[in-house]
């Protein structure tokens, strides 16, 4: 597919839904069927064990216009180990950026003419807990209308050491979207002016959106008996 | 607040409570504590088709000195509610709130960190209106009802004393989840 | 200073803070200050900020000279609450978010779901017509909450009056399609939760006249109105670098000259299909982001109308995808003890087939599954670019739902629209952004 194509991440999804993985990416493994571990498991399924397997590492060529970004974005200055793996998953692409870099390649991918993503569409975080040294990812969407294309960027980092550098220099309004995620799961961006918390009070301990945190719902009382909160009732798993 | 609530118990003091509630309910001057959802509704009761006007509330007032009902409508974060607590405050009495939807009442759907599982935990709710949202026309028919009581509100000594009685009742009573039989 | 009832200091490391409380203003004393800049608080309960949004104002005198926006006075904590719910009901939750254009949300999240189920393609049409229509009244009832509540916030009460009663027409028409007036859950992963009732034909094609008539009545009123163009034009202004810079996207984008609308570059659910136009204006300010939320409504008209037709024709077929292991199994009606499963299914499942029974039991408590993965599915809210990140570990619960709200991004502009302008036009600035507080803090 040419850079002329105006809807090319629409038009090449249905050839791209394959996902060309090589490798398991085990993030958790999930025991038993309904949530209950130990004694208390009558239901019988309690020895069963699946592994959680996220879509794994795609090989180039990825097909239409990724490879064209993937080779772009890897031709700037610095950027040619920056990517750590590339996933293609339902027609969208996902670039492991190596978090040293994510500044650079960020002005990269908003500067370079083949490129130009002009607008980030937000910063999300999300939290594995299984997913061992690399338990808090940050997710960016990136727009670039010039091209009619959308690419997603993930930046791991260690629990112990969560850290990741700011785009705010590159995107502005990534100023709050960085906050939420440092609000909800303690990512620190490294370069932000003012990291302080944006949705919670200011002086609320934790960040609530981890996976270790705990829902924080109440009992509920009916007239007869008490309900769990949603995260401590039984469920499925 | 005034030389009302002075009056010693009696048929003076009854009559005053009868006067004064009839115009006390009848000239409510509602706050904007419209929060989520519900205070859409809340907009909806005050516009053309429910039109508020027609019980003389269509004034909404901006300034909780100006108000004497805090209608709360929707759900009331942690971070909210100290802000809450302060209009409340500021508000002069005699004055009422009125919790509206499930959210103001008891946190409904979102028992969470984030929101406050009822907004009587931080302030007294005179009526609760279940609903997400209620129809404008719950929130006429909950007005309507706390106008009721209002009539029936009493003053100065005989208040104090169904206070105590109120606190007895509430003391003595079984929690819901002790009670049994056909829900009522 | 001694201590004073009215107004009793305290130190910060910024210098003297004062807590006026009212009444004695000369003995509040102004040596410790540096000109006349004051900080102002308002809100987050303030009648002209959209709900609980909070502004932190430096002015001097008249001017402004520093905004800064305060929020979390909303947070719901609906994006944790999701991931303890099966993927279905996550549609109930997100959908109060930005309460305003519900079925935006829904869109968003159902559409990330389909696309991690990989179902994007086996939609039915009618459920495709079905969820567009809706998105499009939702559409005009919003734009007309932006109006309305903008033209209050200026003293334009008519304007406010007006737009709520139109927005009730629709808000009519919602009740009969889903049930509800708002928070509809409509939207289901697969298709939508319900086919229209009978009679839902006739009622939208009144509604469409109706609004025929009484959108041209904003115009007359506001348009060329000089107390309303004085206050709007040239107010809030923000060029396309700098909305490209705050990634605003919207009438908001739109009004600085470049067509950007998803449904056209990008388009899903078959908006590629139908005839409409974008509507851009080079007025970058309040006035042309009025302007193009008013003649938007105009051509969500015109898609409306078109989505009739099509309702038509598709009379019949289905509005929920034909794979049993994700289609909701009941298809609800409405009985004398109010909205439930239809009697046809409960006497399906009850009496005749165990199988049945246990189909339906397993898919609406424990509900399906959805592969591993990761999935952004964006969508035009009435707002701007609303998106859904779902993540799934391939269970029955979203792993992790996040959404990219238009408000929350767009509340970013409020500083850079109105630095530099006057007290009364932060009003304007903020009712032009249209932020709702429940999309913003979700």
């Amino acid at each position: 597919m040419s850079d002329e194509t105006q809807d090319g991440s629409h038009e090449t999804r249905a050839e791209l839904k394959k996902s060309d993985a090589v490798e398991l990416e085990v993030v958790e493994v999930r025991e038993g069927a309904f949530g209950v571990h130990g004694t208390g498991d009558t239901s019988g399924f309690g020895g069963l064990r699946r592994p959680v397997v996220m879509p794994g590492a795609a090989t180039p060529p990825y097909g239409g216009w990724f490879d064209e970004v993937a080779e772009r974005l890897t031709a700037g200055e610095g950027l040619a180990d920056a990517i750590e793996k590339v996933v293609v998953h339902r027609g969208e692409i996902t670039f492991f950026i190596r978090r040293e870099v994510l500044r650079q390649a960020a002005q990269h991918l908003r500067d370079d003419a083949g490129l130009r993503f002009e607008l980030l569409s937000g910063v999300s975080g999300v939290h594995y807990p299984g997913d061992t040294g690399r338990e808090l990812h940050a997710v960016y969407h990136l727009l670039s209308m010039t091209h009619n294309r959308r690419i997603r960027l993930e930046v791991t980092c260690p629990e112990e050491d969560p850290q990741v550098p700011s785009v705010m220099g590159v995107y502005p309004t990534a100023d709050w979207h960085e906050r939420e995620t440092w609000d909800m799961f303690g990512i620190r961006f490294e370069g932000h002016t003012h990291l302080t918390r944006i949705l919670m009070p200011d002086d609320w301990p934790g960040h609530p959106q981890r996976k270790d945190y705990p829902l924080g719902g109440i009992d509920v009382e009916f007239k007869g008996g008490f309900i769990p909160a949603p995260d401590n009732r039984r469920s499925y798993s | 607040m005034g030389l009302e609530e002075k009056l010693p118990s009696g048929v003076l003091l009854s009559t005053v409570e009868g006067l004064a509630g009839y115009f006390r309910k009848a000239s409510f001057w509602p706050a904007t504590f419209g929060l989520a959802c519900c205070a859409i509704e809340m907009m909806t009761f005050g516009a053309p088709r429910y039109d508020s006007g027609r019980f003389g509330m269509e004034v909404f007032r901006p300034s909780p000195r100006q108000a004497d009902l805090m209608i709360v409508a929707g759900r009331v974060s942690q971070k909210m509610a100290p802000v809450l607590r302060q209009i409340y405050d500021q508000m002069p009495g005699p004055k009422w709130v009125l919790a509206m939807g499930v959210c103001a009442s008891s946190g409904g759907m979102f028992n969470n960190y984030a929101i406050v599982q009822g907004v009587d935990h931080v302030v007294p709710v005179d009526m609760y209106l279940p609903g997400c949202p209620p129809r404008p026309e719950m929130l006429i028919d909950a007005i309507f009802k706390l106008r009721e009581s209002i009539q029936n509100t009493q003053l100065g000594a005989d208040r104090l004393a169904e206070i105590r009685e109120e606190e007895q009742a509430v003391l003595a009573a079984l929690p819901t989840s002790a009670q049994a039989g056909l829900m009522r | 200073m001694s201590a004073d009832p009215y107004a009793d200091t305290s130190e910060s490391t910024s210098g003297q803070v004062f807590n006026v409380t009212g009444g004695d203003w000369d003995t509040i004393s102004t040596d410790s200050l540096e000109g006349d800049r004051l900080v102002i608080n308002m809100g987050p309960q303030h009648p002209s900020t959209h709900g609980v949004l909070r502004l932190i104002l430096e002015i001097d005198g008249e001017t402004v000279h520093d905004a800064r926006a305060g929020i979390g006075y909303l947070h719901t904590g609906i994006e944790k609450n999701m991931e303890f719910r099966t993927w279905t009901q996550g549609v109930t939750f997100c959908t109060r978010m930005d309460y305003v254009a519900p079925f935006s949300n829904e869109a968003a999240y159902v559409g990330a779901v389909e696309r991690l189920l990989g179902i994007e393609d086996q939609i039915t049409e009618r459920a495709q017509v079905i969820r567009v229509l809706m998105l499009e009244l939702n559409r005009i009832s919003s734009h007309l909450v932006a109006i309305a509540t903008g033209g209050m916030e200026i003293g334009a009460l008519t304007v406010m009056t007006c737009g709520f009663r139109d927005r009730e027409e629709i808000l009519k028409a919602f009740e009969l399609i889903t049930g509800l007036r708002m928070n509809h859950a409509y939207f289901r992963p697969g298709g939508v939760s319900q086919d229209l009732p009978d009679g839902t034909v006739g009622h939208l094609r009144d509604l469409v006249a109706l609004l025929k008539k009484r959108l041209p009545e904003y115009a007359a009123l506001c348009n060329a109105n000089p107390i309303f163009k004085g206050r709007l034009k040239q107010v809030g202004r923000l060029d396309l670098a700098g909305v490209l810079a705050l990634g605003i996207t919207g009438p908001i984008l739109r009004s600085t000259g470049l067509d950007w609308d998803l449904r056209v570059k990008q388009p899903y659910w078959g908006y590629d299909t139908y005839d409409f136009d974008v509507i851009t204006r080079d007025e970058p300010d309040a006035y042309g982001r009025f302007m193009i939320r008013q003649l938007e409504m105009w051509e969500s008209l015109r898609i409306v109308e078109q989505c009739i037709d099509r309702l038509e024709s598709t009379q019949g077929q289905p509005v929920m995808i034909a794979d049993r292991k994700i289609a909701w199994p009941a298809q609800l009606s409405v009985g004398s003890d109010g909205q439930g499963n239809s009697p046809e299914h409960i006497a399906h499942i009850m009496g005749e087939s165990m199988e049945a029974l246990i189909h339906h039991f397993k898919l609406v408590t424990e509900g399906f599954r959805v592969p591993a993965g990761q999935a952004y599915f964006a969508i035009e809210s009435p707002k701007g670019e609303i998106a859904c990140h779902a993540v799934s570990d391939g269970g029955t619960r979203p792993f992790r739902a996040h959404f990219r709200d238009p408000s929350f991004v767009n509340l970013q502009g409020v500083s850079a629209m109105s630095e530099g302008g006057m007290l009364s036009d932060v009003i304007v600035a903020v009712a032009s952004i249209d932020p709702v507080m429940g999309g913003v803090d979700r």
